[in-house]
């Protein structure tokens, strides 16, 4: 109830003269928000971050309570405590550089891949939106390439193209392109039939309409798109370095290894938190640059109240 | 099918025998026929669904009629839709100066032309605000400052002010009317509203249900500028109850 009127503060003016020029300004953020906001922002942040924190500890606490008491002590090198994790795989030189040039490879893959989705994926989105002969193809093949399984079509991959560098990037491609082209596609087709409808009685062209209307529509959903793709990328680059198994050390294969090692099974932990990091850390730094780029005229579900 | 209309003549936009049936069979509009001449500010009224609507799309070339012509010059249409269309990524400047952009004025000049509309509406102050930070009398403001920049010599509304309360309503009307007499051009405007339709307008067209057709034509007497109070006249409500007597018979 509260949250429905304070909206509607936000939408029109409250009381004084709504034809008012500059002096209807405070109407547009009510004096009771920024205060209130100031307040309560050490609280948010609280807000924020203590419950995550709290859940990550209780699962600390699990895994400690697996290994020390779950697992019989012949079983026990099966979940290594995190302690032991941690000074095995980030204390011990040697294994750290491993798992690192292991991400710089990961990292190179995944990012190359990216790059080529969003390149190829933004451009066929384009054609797609520009002709409906296009689109036509286009979308019952994409699909099919979607709904294959990663998994069998790394063989192919691996017999046609072997298990160098660029099947590890196809392999990202292949996942990745797909949110990328459909969430561009609704998005360049999302703009108001009015703005349309402007253009065309301005006069005005293809690629006018394209540049001006279609494409800054098609930026909240290309950012959504982008966001899915870039954890997917981190994922197909180790997929396939898990799979294809040569070449550049990628984190992958590292994993494969430390999996068949009894002694190394600390360092396959160590690995995959890695792992899960860069995911991460990828996925919030696509929401930090859709924050900078459209954050001052889009309400991002990350962006909280503003 | 378009004539560009000739300026000696003084009439701004015309229709004649203007008729369209949609492929689907549905009759919008059926033997419309009327003129806005400089200077006139034209009403339509008519029930929901009577192509109201679909008139301005034809007026403006959106649409081209199944049947007859319309006469008007269509290089500089103003056209106000329902909805603000506004472009949330743009502030109000850069929606403002959207028009002059699609039509290649150079920047300076398109600087010029928007801050002039938005003057014109009362939203100086607000150049560097998103739409989404303005209310929904604002936004409408905005909307018709984008449309002002152009200085269009016809005007065509579409139910501009439907989503607004009362009394912005009202001062939009008020303002609108303000801008047509500084800016000169003819106005053809759609509205449900009788008592808007009175105030605004020179004429009040009354159309018919569906197949939509003219079956008045009245002339509104009072001179511009408008007072408010205008609103509470006895000629002003005699007025309202003859074309509300109309849209009766009609509203089957």
């Amino acid at each position: 109830m509260s949250r429905v009127i304070e909206h509607s503060e936000h939408s029109y003016p409250v009381g004084g003269d709504p034809l008012g020029g500059a002096d209807s300004l405070a109407l547009i953020e009510p004096p009771t928000v920024r205060p209130a906001a100031q307040r309560s922002r050490g609280v948010r942040v609280v807000a924020a971050v203590v419950p995550p924190l709290v859940l990550a500890g209780c699962l600390v606490g699990v895994w400690f309570f697996a290994h020390h008491v779950w697992l019989s002590a012949r079983r026990k090198f099966l979940i290594p405590p995190p302690t032991k994790v941690v000074r095995e795989s980030y204390l011990k030189w040697d294994n750290t550089s491993t798992i690192l040039e292991g991400l710089v490879s990961t990292v190179r893959v995944a990012a190359i891949g990216l790059s080529i989705s969003i390149a190829l994926g933004i451009a066929i989105a384009v054609l797609m939106s520009q002709s409906k002969l296009i689109e036509r193809a286009v979308f019952p093949l994409m699909v099919v390439v979607q709904a294959t399984p990663i998994l069998a079509l790394t063989p192919i991959i691996a017999i046609v193209l072997g298990t160098n560098q660029t099947s590890r990037v196809l392999v990202c491609v292949l996942i990745t392109i797909f949110p990328i082209t459909l969430n561009t596609l609704y998005g360049l087709v999302s703009a108001e039939g009015g703005l349309h409808d402007l253009v065309t009685l301005h006069h005005g062209g293809r690629l006018t309409r394209l540049r001006k209307v279609m494409f800054p529509a098609a930026l909240p959903l290309l950012f959504a798109g982008l966001r899915i793709a870039a954890g997917l990328s981190v994922i197909g680059a180790i997929v396939g370095d898990f799979f294809f198994g040569r070449g550049d050390v990628g984190l992958g294969q590292l994993m494969k290894r430390y999996s068949l090692n009894t002694n190394e099974i600390p360092l396959l932990y160590g690995t995959t938190l890695v792992a899960a990091a860069l995911g991460v850390t990828v996925f919030l730094s696509f929401g930090a640059l859709q924050n900078a780029v459209i954050g001052k005229w889009h309400d991002s579900r990350s962006g909280g109240g503003h | 099918m378009t004539d560009v209309v000739d300026p000696a003549v003084g009439t701004a936009l015309a229709f004649d025998q203007v008729g369209m049936t949609f492929p689907d069979g549905t009759e919008a509009v059926a033997e419309v026929s009327f003129a806005v001449g400089r200077g006139e500010f034209v009403t339509v009224v008519g029930p929901s669904g009577c192509g109201k609507s679909t008139l301005l799309k034809i007026a403006s070339g959106l649409l081209e009629p199944t049947r007859g012509s319309v006469s008007i010059d269509r290089e500089r249409i103003g056209y106000v839709f329902q909805d603000p269309t506004l472009m949330p990524w743009r502030t109000v400047s850069g929606n403002v100066e959207l028009l002059a952009e699609l039509h290649g004025i150079p920047r300076a000049e398109r600087r010029e032309l928007a801050q002039r509309a938005i003057d014109l509406v009362g939203l100086r102050g607000f150049e560097r605000h998103h739409p989404k930070s303005l209310s929904g009398g604002m936004r409408m403001r905005c909307s018709l400052a984008r449309t002002l920049t152009l200085r269009p010599p016809i005007m065509l509304f579409d139910e501009p002010f439907g989503a607004v309360d009362e009394i912005t309503r009202e001062h939009l009307n008020e303002e609108t009317l303000q801008i047509f007499l500084q800016e000169g051009f003819a106005g053809l405007f759609i509205t449900h509203s009788i008592f808007e339709a009175v105030f605004m307008s020179s004429r009040v067209i009354v159309m018919s249900a569906r197949p939509g057709r003219v079956v008045a034509d009245h002339a509104v007497p009072f001179p511009y500028p408008r007072e408010p109070d205008l609103r509470f006249d006895a000629e002003f409500a005699r007025i309202c109850g003859e074309i509300s007597t109309d849209l009766r018979a009609v509203h089957r």
